[in-house]
């Protein structure tokens, strides 16, 4: 019954990804925003602080003077017990790197919306995934989005994923792509959300005079071990613990995530793996091959930390060949995704024909005819050393 | 190349700060209000008042998934016409599709410039209009109207309750309402 109610209250509306997300942050109504701008991410923080202005949260929005205090200010807010988020891109998140860790390490369930964007030098404010891969070791979950809709939905889920695991949460989305895209998403109610998220109780806080524990100890070679042996055990519980979440999700939305979307791969030959806004026009690029008798498919990661190299191994051990895109270059090595279904193949012992393609660095185009590209290169079987570069100047 | 078929594509070609951005964000919630799937976004280049600007729009009855750019629009849309010899703004517009310009200049000039364009042209003194409608030079409610009348993308009742919902808070209902009579000038012009 409640979820009827619920259904028949889902609003649709049109909004950039960047507002999708601040109307979520408006729902969940976090108690500490420490914020400092940088592009793509405005639209986020543009609309978040407005409805601050207008009296529609009762968020404290603290202005810093740069990447690395917000971050440090997130810290020291979600220390003391509050709900705490902030938002970045890019050179912001690259700044904030030394204290991610620590946000992470101490267990801090912040929860930072980033608009992915390219690292400086060049000097470049466009799309890619080059400032949230810098940041894939540093112990915060990360999960990508597609469109506004994602954007919305994972940014509640999200905050919940945080609260439960007492893990970090990154959520991802293209910058400008989907960060500056108006596109049409359905929202919740608000009751629906605040009710989803739930009344934030921190485990252990700063202010809790009561219960006093230790912040930010000195940790020496007795102990240190143990806390990342911790650390990595429950950034990897996660996944249920998103899996878990996602369900409940759904009844409230009728929306179904997994840790990843399956895209026609059930019989597919020929796979390629990529996430972010490039799997819409990728699910496009199948559809159209599909009408041709071609048997092809789309594996869209979501959750790229922690990252389920066994299930995705599961999925595609069938298939005859995989592509995987990547939005970002890891200098002197393979590009960081390739490298992750490397490791999945090899621990779960699939066997297939494996390429590595790098796409869109800097906002460069990319258009279903380069995705089809990939896809008649799987299926005339080609093999090639190394990785090739889409629609740019050095083919 | 069109990325979807069933999928009516748009680029308006306009200087920052000319409301092209406005424009197309009202066009595609016009279309969504009549059920319609849409999706709006810049060309991000370096945005400075007077910078050249790409604004899309796809409007269509199914889902829209791509994100590519728009690269073979069905229609065209010029708000400043000092964009017409860097701007390529007729590429890819073909017979049967349209390419509606702003500008004081005359039919002959613009088909000079243009050289060898073969799709269908539409010329309107848009600034002039709002000059006289809304005392401002701002084209772009008048290139909604005109829009309207050429490809009856959606239907002009929508427009004009879309511009009432999203303008009225913000500038008030005298300037609402001089933006209105804008859009049915643009719609009504020759």
């Amino acid at each position: 019954m409640s979820n009827r109610t619920n259904m028949t209250n889902r609003k649709k509306i049109a909004l950039t990804g960047g507002m999708a997300a601040a109307e979520a942050l408006r729902q969940i109504n976090p108690d500490v925003a420490p914020v400092y701008p940088i592009t793509p991410q405005t639209p986020i923080i543009e609309g978040f602080a407005k409805f601050e202005a207008d009296g529609k949260v009762d968020t404290e929005i603290i202005t810093v003077e740069s990447e690395h205090s917000a971050m440090s200010a997130a810290i020291g807010a979600s220390s003391a017990g509050a709900r705490t988020i902030t938002a970045t891109s890019s050179q912001g998140l690259a700044l904030m790197n030394e204290v991610l860790y620590i946000a992470s390490g101490s267990r801090l369930p912040i929860l930072m919306l980033i608009s992915a964007r390219a690292l400086g030098a060049p000097i470049n404010i466009h799309g890619d995934h080059s400032d949230v891969m810098g940041a894939r070791d540093t112990g915060w979950i990360q999960i990508f989005s597609e469109n506004a809709q994602e954007v919305y939905d994972n940014t509640i889920i999200g905050m919940k994923l945080a609260e439960k695991t007492e893990v970090p949460v990154m959520v991802i989305m293209d910058g400008f792509t989907t960060s500056h895209s108006v596109e049409i998403l359905e929202t919740l109610p608000d009751e629906a959300v605040k009710k989803f998220v739930g009344k934030f109780e921190p485990s252990r806080s700063l202010l809790d005079i009561e219960n006093p524990v230790t912040f930010g100890p000195v940790s020496l070679p007795d102990s240190y071990f143990e806390f990342k042996i911790e650390q990595d055990k429950a950034i990897k519980k996660a996944e249920d613990e998103y899996l878990k979440i996602a369900k409940d999700f759904a009844e409230i939305s009728n929306r179904h995530y997994d840790i990843f979307e399956k895209y026609q791969t059930e019989d597919a030959e020929h796979i390629i793996v990529l996430m972010g806004s490039t799997a819409g026009t990728a699910k496009n690029v199948v559809d159209k091959l599909r009408e041709q008798g071609q048997k092809v498919g789309l594996l869209k990661i979501k959750l790229f930390r922690p990252f389920p190299h066994k299930e995705i191994a599961e999925v595609l051990k069938k298939t005859k060949s995989v592509a995987v895109m990547d939005r970002s270059i890891s200098f002197g090595t393979n590009p960081p995704l390739y490298s992750e279904i490397m490791n999945s193949f090899f621990m779960f012992n699939v066997q297939c024909l494996m390429s590595s393609y790098v796409y869109a660095l800097g906002g460069r185009d990319i258009f279903a005819s380069d995705i089809e590209s990939v896809f008649e290169d799987m299926i005339k079987g080609e093999k090639f050393e190394g990785t090739r570069y889409l629609n740019s100047k050095d083919n | 190349m069109k990325s979807e078929k069933d999928t009516f594509e748009i680029i308006f070609h306009a200087r920052a700060g000319q409301g092209a951005k406005s424009a197309a964000e009202i066009l595609a919630q016009a279309a969504m209000n009549e059920g319609k799937h849409i999706q709006a976004f810049p060309y991000f280049g370096p945005e400075r008042s007077g910078a050249p600007t790409k604004t899309y729009v796809r409007i269509s009855s199914r889902e829209i998934r791509t994100h590519e750019p728009i690269v073979d629009p069905d229609l065209s849309v010029v708000l400043d016409d000092t964009l017409l010899e860097s701007a390529d703004v007729a590429k890819n517009i073909t017979r049967n599709e349209n390419l509606i310009i702003n500008t004081k200049k005359d039919k002959e000039e613009i088909v000079k410039i243009l050289d060898g364009f073969e799709g269908n042209l539409k010329i309107i003194d848009a600034t002039d209009i709002a000059m006289k409608a809304v005392g401002m030079p701002v084209p772009n409610s008048v290139i909604l109207g005109k829009i309207v009348q050429v490809v009856g993308i959606v239907k002009l009742d929508s427009l004009k309750e879309e511009f009432r919902k999203i303008f009225e808070g913000k500038i008030g209902k005298e300037m609402t309402e001089k933006n209105i009579l804008a859009i049915e000038r643009g719609y009504d012009s020759l």
